[in-house]
């Protein structure tokens, strides 16, 4: 689960570590109260609060460029934040439908300090999970403020790693050996062994996937901030959170995935036009595939789990027919423990529910498979059976793209 | 041979008194496994009964395993137990834990983990369809299966099989046994980003194993641990490997039902896994419906 950089840096205050002081406001009437409780001397930053990065690049679907903006006094910065609020931004990250933006978060424009060369003084944290170690890393770099694959590609010198034993947690030298290999020194040493430790905890504590922070900055009055905070939880362990919980916001999501997670059913979207439906995700996965490599184009993932049932299965033809740029439908289930004839009839009835007039490929394999055959074929349905993934995926990409 | 379990190898069930446990036990039971015990604290001393075998239930698993000499576990507890239900068979010293529960939170896998290191017990999953030792009976029957894999699409065999995914391992074990081919054990390594064994663990294992002659290994976007396996294969393997690569069209930063299969970086996608597995002489399998043939290209049987 993601959530919002506000809310991100709130979490961040409750840890004691330390960022721009910011108000989130959700209407333009709200704007100047916000502006009224932050100190808007060195300019006001007006940001773009949705789930994608690459916000300050990004552009507006009216024309308005940058989602994040400075802004050297109030009236620049509500005009700024009108012409954000409400509206449609579009970064590398959003795809070219965009996200609407619903909250603009104000902030106090820091002081950037500079480096000897003149450049910002900016660093890059973060903390996640090393899946080779099975262990949580924390990842720092002297090249903060810009993308940090490309920083790990040009120079992975200038990337340091940390792997934390997560029998005794993040030790003070580990803190230390990271404010040290970052150069810092004197009370910013300090301020970086404290805000590591910090934000381990917070990574820990909440069972975060990812917690990174790029840029930290020193400001010219020496001041170690978290200028952008980016924070990730782990969904499974979402139970234990109500708090993280609380701060889940749905606008940011799909709704026909919304309403597959209501059935148990695990949907992402894409953009092609052969939807299927399969039961576990390896499976789902290497269906689309298959489709892919007969000339056709994947319009989602969808596993319906290993136990589908019959409910399940006429919720997943709703959500499928939900995509507009639909125009065939596959089905594949290995039905290894279930019942083929149980899905069989619940294709068959999801297909009279919803009047599907789309081409159906059903490939059945597993338990009873011959019922389940037998029952389609009764139907009185145009439901087409392939006998292996392929014969299946060749079949429906040809009924497709005949249209 | 087989790998892991054997056909008599004795399995107590963690969560038999629940739906899924129970009903994955019964399915055991009829496989013609040795499920000897159950474990559901507070429940010990109840028994578990089908088809007219008894199975005794404890509230500990060191007390089933001290009573009736089961070496290996299914897991079947919930989510917010399941690491709880792991270091219980760390504790009592079994040979093996199988973790069949999907959902485990990721902190409680990375402490769990740790605390396995140096232990005797060895960890398939968790989020994992099992393992089968097929039998020798008619549809396999008789053999050793652990988990929630389908028994009946099995033949007792030469390929063993190793894979991320459930329905994508029963996809290519029912090719082979429907191209007459069998399997030595099928293994489901499970879909989380923190397990217990890994690809390379299970190959070591089939190259060392006499029964097995070759080897199907099923992996997926995200991670490196397939990279890993073919890397060593190139280097030690003595039997023809073949393999395939789920994810080619998963676009990046989206989790595929598998909490581990995101493609992070450059080497997470399935172009870069399928490279190197050609590198690394494996026969790749261009679609899943190939994974059977692109072995027989390879293996005569």
């Amino acid at each position: 689960m993601n959530i919002h950089e506000y809310q991100a840096k709130e979490l961040f205050e409750k840890y004691g570590v330390a960022t721009p002081k910011g108000v989130a406001v959700k209407a333009s009437a709200e704007y100047s109260t916000a502006l009224g409780q932050i100190n808007t001397a060195n300019g006001i930053m007006v940001k773009s609060q949705i789930h994608a990065g690459g916000r300050g690049k990004g552009t507006f679907t009216n024309g308005f460029k940058g989602g994040v903006k400075f802004s050297p006094n109030k009236e620049k910065a509500i005009e700024n934040a009108t012409a954000m609020l409400g509206n449609t931004l579009v970064t590398a990250q959003t795809g070219p439908e965009g996200r609407k933006v619903q909250t603009i978060y104000f902030t106090e424009a820091a002081n950037l300090g500079k480096r000897p060369d003149g450049r910002d003084d900016e660093y890059y944290l973060a903390i996640l999970l090393d899946r080779a170690t099975s262990r949580p890393v924390i990842v720092a770099s002297t090249e903060g403020g810009v993308e940090i694959e490309q920083v790990a590609h040009s120079t992975p010198e200038k990337i340091f790693k940390v792997q934390v034993d997560p029998a005794v947690g993040l030790q003070p030298f580990q803190a230390r050996q990271i404010a040290f290999a970052l150069g810092l020194s004197g009370d910013l040493f300090k301020q970086c062994v404290t805000l590591v430790t910090r934000l381990y905890q917070l990574y820990w504590d909440k069972d975060c996937a990812m917690v990174e922070v790029n840029p930290l900055l020193v400001t010219k009055e020496g001041q170690l901030l978290a200028l952008d905070a980016k924070v990730s939880f782990d969904d499974n362990a979402l139970f234990r959170h109500p708090d993280i919980v609380a701060l889940r916001d749905l606008n940011e999501e799909d709704a026909k995935e919304i309403e597959a997670s209501k059935y148990g059913l695990s949907y992402i979207a894409l953009d092609g036009n052969i939807a299927c439906l399969v039961n576990g995700a390896g499976l789902a996965m290497s269906t689309m595939d298959i489709i892919q490599h007969f000339g056709g184009s994947p319009a989602n993932f969808l596993d319906v789990g290993g136990g589908a049932t019959k409910d399940q299965v006429s919720a997943a033809f709703k959500i499928i027919l939900g995509d507009k740029n639909v125009k065939g439908i596959l089905v594949n289930i290995f039905g290894g423990i279930m019942d083929c004839n149980v899905i069989a009839t619940g294709i068959v009835e999801a297909v009279k529910e919803t009047g599907l007039k789309l081409p159906l490929v059903v490939r059945l394999e597993g338990n009873n498979v011959q019922a389940g055959k037998a029952t389609l074929a009764a139907s009185g349905l145009t439901i087409v059976s392939g006998d292996t993934m392929a014969d299946a995926a060749q079949k429906i990409v040809k009924l497709v793209n005949q249209k | 041979m087989s790998i892991l379990v054997k056909e008599n190898t004795r399995v107590l069930v963690q969560g038999i008194t629940g739906d899924f446990g129970a009903r994955h036990a019964r399915l055991s039971i009829e496989y013609g496994s040795q499920i000897v015990a159950g474990v559901t604290p507070g429940k010990g001393g109840q028994v578990f009964e089908h088809n007219g075998v008894k199975v005794p239930i404890f509230n500990t698993v060191a007390e089933a395993a001290k009573q009736t000499g089961a070496t290996v576990s299914a897991i079947f507890v919930p989510p917010p137990f399941a690491a709880d239900a792991i270091l219980e068979c760390v504790d009592a010293d079994l040979d093996l834990a199988i973790a069949i529960t999907e959902g485990i939170p990721v902190r409680d896998m990375v402490r769990a983990k740790r605390a396995m290191q140096g232990r005797r017990t060895r960890l398939i999953g968790p989020n994992c369809p099992g393992i089968v030792t097929p039998g020798r009976g008619e549809k396999s029957h008789g053999g050793c299966r652990i988990g929630i894999a389908p028994g009946y699409i099995h033949k007792r065999g030469k390929v063993g099989v190793v894979s991320r995914s459930g329905t994508l391992t029963y996809e290519a074990v029912w090719q082979l046994t429907c191209k007459g081919h069998g399997q030595s054990t099928c293994v489901g390594i499970g879909g989380d980003p923190v397990n217990g064994t890994s690809h390379l663990d299970v190959i070591k294992l089939f190259n060392e194993d006499p029964e097995t002659e070759a080897i199907i290994m099923i992996g997926e976007i995200g991670g490196n641990a397939e990279v890993e396996a073919a890397r060593w294969i190139k280097e030690h393997c003595k039997k023809p490997v073949a393999g395939f690569i789920a994810g080619a069209t998963a676009p990046a930063g989206r989790r595929m039902g598998h909490a581990g299969a995101v493609i992070g970086g450059a080497e997470d996608t399935a172009a870069a896994k399928i490279k190197i597995f050609k590198e690394c002489g494996i026969s790749v399998a261009a679609t899943p419906s190939d994974m059977a043939d692109a072995l027989l290209r390879i293996w005569k049987g």
